[in-house]
C-alpha cells in the first residue's frame, strides 16, 4: 500500500511549518541567530508593514552577505522611525542622505568598495514608493541603466505617509489621501494614472526583478536572497500596508497584504533580465470588495449608495492582472529563475 | 613640470596626481574638458585604482560622491552653474555629513536668460552651505589648489570647492607648473575618514536631529569652519616650501602699500585689476589690490588688517543679491565696520561681459575724485534697459524681456510672420 503524501499545510494557508523544511530553506527569522539589522524599539506605528518588510529583507539580506552589507536609506517613514536623534535602530552600517538621490548614494557607495577591493561586502538601497517612483526615479533609473551592484527595495504603501498620506504616483485608482479626497463625481485617487515600477525596472533589462508582500514573508526571503546571489542592478519591489494611511486595522496588516495578492491587484512574480520567470499563483480568488471594504481609504466606495461602477473598474483591473500575470494556478509561469539566468 | 596647457587640461592632471578613487560627473560647460581628461587617465589606465562613473545629473554626481566618499574612498567631481543648482540639495547635505568630497567649480552664470559664460552667481548661490570656498586666480593656482583642497578637507572633514573661471580659466591655454606625483604623495597623505561605513564597525550616518541638538550641530559645522582659517595659511605654507611657489593662502594684497583706495575681488579678474592699478600707480596714485582666495570661511580678520588704513575700498564683483547689492560687498563691510573707509560696490562681468582695464581704470579715477556711487554696474548700457522699462509701461503683453532686448539691439530677427 502507497503511503499518501506528506501534506504540511495548515488549513486554509500555504503556511507550512518551519521545522519540517531542510536548515537552508528555513525562515531567516527563526534562526536565534538572526542579525536583527532593524532592532526592536523603532518608532513604526503599530502593524507597520514598512518595519516588518525591512526586518525580513535585511535580515535575509545580512544572512545571504554573511553579514558584509552596507544599507542606503532613503528619506522617509523608515528612515524617521529608525533614527530619531539620540537613538538608532540599525545594527548594520547605514547611510541616509536625501529623498530623492539612494539610489545614486548606493551607486557611490558599491563604487567604494570596488576601488578599495572589497568585494565581499554588499550594498542594499532602500526607499518608499516616494522615494522610488516619484523623487528618486532619475537616480534610479540611472542606477538601472549603468548597471551598479545594488539591490533596491521599495517598500511601497502607496502614498507619502510619513508627510501624512498624500499621492504618490503609486497610489491607486479611487484611494483616499490628503491630495485626492473621496469627494466630487470621482472620489479618490483618479483612474489611468501611476507609475508600475517593476515594469519599469524590467524595461532596464536588469538582472532581476521581483515583487513581494509581507503576507507571504517567507517568499520575500528568499527573493532577497536569490537576488544578493546575483550582481548587478536588482530590484524588489514590496507590498507593506500602511494602517494609518490605508484605515486598516493594525492586526490586518497581513491579511490586506495577503488579500491585494489574492485579488490579482497586487501581482507577485519575478523576471530575470526583463522576462517573466515565475508568479506566485492565486491560491483562493477573491473578489476585490473584500480587500477594498476593510480599509478606510475606500470608505467611499462602500456608502449608503455604493459605488459599484467604480468598484467592477477596480475589479476589472485585477481581472486584466490575472490574466497578464496568468496568476491562476492552472495556467500559472514556473520557470526556475536559476535557469533563466544562465 | 612646466607647461604649455589648458586650464581644465592643468586641473585634471593634478586632480588625477591625487589620486582620487571615485569621479563622477555630469558634463556641463565650461566644466567638460576637466571630466573628459579624467575619464580618459582612467579608461587609459593612467589613473588607477579608479571609479569613473558618467551618472543622469548633477543631483547623482554629488550623491554618488556622498556614497563614495562616507565609504572611505577619496571622491571628485566637478560641476558649473546650472548643474550646481541642480545637486543644491546634495551639495548641503555633503557639508552637514562633513563628507571631505572636492569639487571643481568652473565658475558660471545662472539663468533664465540662460547663459553659458562666466560669472559668480552659482559660487555665491551656495556660499551659506558650509562648503569651504577658494577662487583661483590663475591656472596656475587653480591647479595648486587642488592638491591643498583634498588635505584641507580631509583634515577638517570638510568639502572643499575650488571656483575657477568658466573659459578664462578653463579653456585658456597658459603656462603651468604641474607637480609630479612623487611630491604631490609626499604632500597629500592617504585619507583616513572620521566616519567610514564599514561592517566590522557598524555606524548610522545621517541621523535625524530636532531642536534638542540641531543648533549645536550647525555650530560645530561654523566652528570646523572657523578652523579652516588657521589650516588654509599654514596649507599654503607648507605647499610653498614643498613645491616652491606661492599658492592658495586666505588672501593676496598686492601694492596696498599706503593705499587710499583698495580693490577687493575674486577670481582671475585680479589680473586685469593688477594692470590697472600698475596702471593708476605709475600716474602717481596710491591704489592697491587685495585678491581674496578664501571666500568661505570667510577670513574677517584678515581682510579687516589688509584694509586698514586705507581711505576707500572698491569690491569689483561678478555677482550680486538681486534687490540689494553687493555679495562679497557685505563681507567686507562687516570686516570694516569699525574703519571709516568709505566702500564702494562695482558689480560686472556678468554673463561674461569681459571687465576691462579701461572701465577699471574710470573706477578708479571716479573713486578717487569719490563720484562713485556705492552701487555701480560697470558699462551697463542704461539706455537698453529704459527702452524694455518703456515697452513694459506702454504694453501689457510686453512679451519676453530678453528676446526685446536682443530684438532692439539687433542681435536676432524681427518677430516672425
Amino acid at each position: 500500500m502507497t503511503a499518501p503524501p506528506v501534506r504540511f499545510y495548515q488549513v486554509g494557508s500555504f503556511a507550512v511549518g518551519n521545522r519540517l523544511l531542510p536548515d537552508d530553506d528555513q525562515t531567516v527569522q527563526s534562526d536565534p541567530n538572526r542579525t536583527n539589522s532593524l532592532d526592536s524599539g523603532h518608532r513604526a506605528c503599530q502593524g507597520c508593514g514598512e518595519a516588518l518588510g525591512a526586518r525580513y529583507a535585511l535580515d535575509a539580506a545580512m544572512r545571504a552577505s554573511e553579514a558584509r552589507l552596507v544599507a542606503v536609506n532613503a528619506t522617509g517613514c523608515l528612515e524617521v522611525f529608525s533614527t530619531p536623534y539620540p537613538e538608532t535602530s540599525w545594527r548594520i552600517p547605514w547611510l541616509h542622505s536625501l529623498f530623492g538621490n539612494a539610489p545614486a548614494v548606493a551607486t557611490g557607495v558599491a563604487a567604494a568598495l570596488k576601488v578599495k577591493g572589497r568585494s565581499d561586502v554588499r550594498v542594499v538601497a532602500q526607499a518608499g514608493d516616494g522615494g522610488t517612483v516619484d523623487i528618486g526615479f532619475g537616480c534610479l533609473s540611472g542606477m538601472f541603466e549603468r548597471n551598479d551592484d545594488v539591490l533596491f527595495i521599495c517598500y511601497d504603501n502607496e502614498a507619502y505617509m510619513n508627510t501624512g498620506v498624500q499621492r504618490s504616483g503609486a497610489t491607486p485608482p479611487a484611494a483616499r489621501t490628503a491630495t485626492t479626497e473621496a469627494i466630487g463625481e470621482e472620489p479618490g485617487n483618479v483612474f489611468g494614472q501611476g507609475k508600475n515600477l517593476p515594469r519599469l525596472a524590467m524595461a532596464h533589462e536588469i538582472t532581476y526583478v521581483a515583487t513581494a508582500t509581507v503576507a507571504d514573508l517567507h517568499d520575500l526571503e528568499e527573493k532577497v536572497e536569490r537576488a544578493m546571489r546575483l550582481h548587478g542592478a536588482r530590484y524588489l519591489h514590496v507590498l507593506v500596508p500602511c494602517p494609518l494611511g490605508w484605515g486598516s486595522a493594525s492586526c490586518d496588516t497581513i491579511r490586506v497584504a495577503r488579500l491585494a495578492k489574492e485579488t490579482g491587484l497586487f501581482p507577485v512574480f519575478e523576471a530575470v533580465h526583463g522576462k517573466v520567470t515565475g508568479v506566485s499563483a492565486i491560491r483562493h480568488r477573491t473578489p476585490v470588495e473584500e480587500y477594498l471594504s476593510i480599509q478606510t481609504r475606500y470608505a467611499h466606495l462602500f456608502g449608503e449608495r455604493p459605488r459599484t461602477d467604480i468598484i467592477s473598474r477596480i475589479q476589472s483591473i485585477a481581472d486584466r492582472n490575472i490574466a497578464e500575470y496568468q496568476l491562476l494556478a492552472d495556467d500559472a509561469i514556473t520557470v526556475e529563475p536559476e535557469k533563466a539566468e544562465t | 613640470m612646466l607647461r604649455q596647457i589648458e586650464g581644465s587640461r592643468a586641473v585634471a592632471e593634478t586632480v588625477a596626481l591625487c589620486r582620487p578613487e571615485v569621479v563622477c560627473a555630469y558634463p556641463i560647460s565650461p566644466q567638460t574638458h576637466i571630466i573628459e581628461a579624467i575619464g580618459a587617465m582612467v579608461k587609459s589606465g593612467a589613473l588607477t585604482p579608479c571609479e569613473f562613473i558618467n551618472v543622469e545629473s548633477e543631483f547623482a554626481a554629488m550623491s554618488v560622491s556622498i556614497g563614495a566618499s562616507a565609504t572611505g574612498a577619496r571622491s571628485y567631481t566637478a560641476t558649473a552653474s546650472q548643474g550646481l543648482l541642480f545637486m543644491i540639495e546634495a551639495v548641503y547635505n555633503a557639508a552637514g555629513l562633513g563628507l571631505p568630497i572636492v569639487m571643481t567649480l568652473a565658475n558660471r552664470a545662472i539663468g533664465a536668460p540662460i547663459n553659458i559664460w562666466n560669472d559668480h552667481s552659482d559660487a555665491m548661490a551656495v556660499r551659506d552651505s558650509g562648503w569651504i570656498q577658494l577662487f583661483a586666480e590663475t591656472n596656475q593656482e587653480a591647479a595648486d589648489l587642488h592638491v591643498q583642497a583634498f588635505r584641507l578637507a580631509e583634515e577638517l572633514s570638510l568639502p572643499v570647492m575650488v571656483c575657477m573661471d568658466g573659459f578664462i580659466l578653463t579653456h585658456a591655454v597658459e603656462r603651468v607648473e604641474l607637480p609630479d606625483q612623487a611630491e604631490v604623495d609626499a604632500f597629500l597623505p592617504s585619507y583616513e575618514p572620521r566616519q567610514v561605513l564599514d561592517p566590522d564597525d557598524p555606524v548610522s550616518i545621517g541621523a535625524m536631529v530636532g531642536p534638542e541638538a540641531f543648533e549645536e550641530v550647525r555650530y560645530l559645522a561654523h566652528l570646523r569652519q572657523l578652523d579652516a582659517l588657521e589650516r588654509i595659511p599654514t596649507l599654503a605654507a607648507a605647499f610653498d616650501e614643498a613645491f616652491g611657489r606661492q599658492s592658495g593662502g586666505l588672501l593676496h594684497p598686492y601694492r596696498t602699500e599706503g593705499a587710499e583706495t583698495i580693490v577687493v575681488a575674486l577670481g582671475s579678474v585680479l589680473g586685469t585689476i593688477k594692470d590697472a592699478v600698475d596702471a593708476r600707480r605709475d600716474a602717481g596714485e596710491r591704489v592697491g589690490v587685495v585678491g581674496i582666495t578664501a571666500f568661505r570661511p570667510f577670513p574677517r580678520e584678515a581682510v579687516r588688517g589688509a584694509l586698514s588704513g586705507t581711505h576707500r575700498v572698491v569690491v569689483v564683483e561678478k555677482a550680486f543679491s538681486i534687490g540689494y547689492g553687493g555679495v562679497l560687498s557685505t563681507d567686507v563691510a562687516m570686516a570694516t565696520h569699525d574703519s571709516d573707509c568709505t566702500l564702494r560696490t562695482v558689480v560686472g562681468g556678468l554673463g561674461g561681459r569681459p571687465i576691462t582695464r579701461d572701465s577699471l581704470e574710470e573706477v578708479l579715477a571716479a573713486a578717487a575724485r569719490d563720484e562713485l556711487d556705492p552701487l555701480t554696474f560697470l558699462d551697463l548700457e542704461i539706455e537698453i534697459v529704459q527702452r524694455e522699462r518703456g515697452r513694459m509701461t506702454s504694453t501689457r503683453r510686453s512679451g519676453p524681456s530678453a528676446e526685446n532686448i536682443l530684438r532692439d539691439l539687433g542681435t536676432v530677427a524681427s518677430r516672425i510672420g
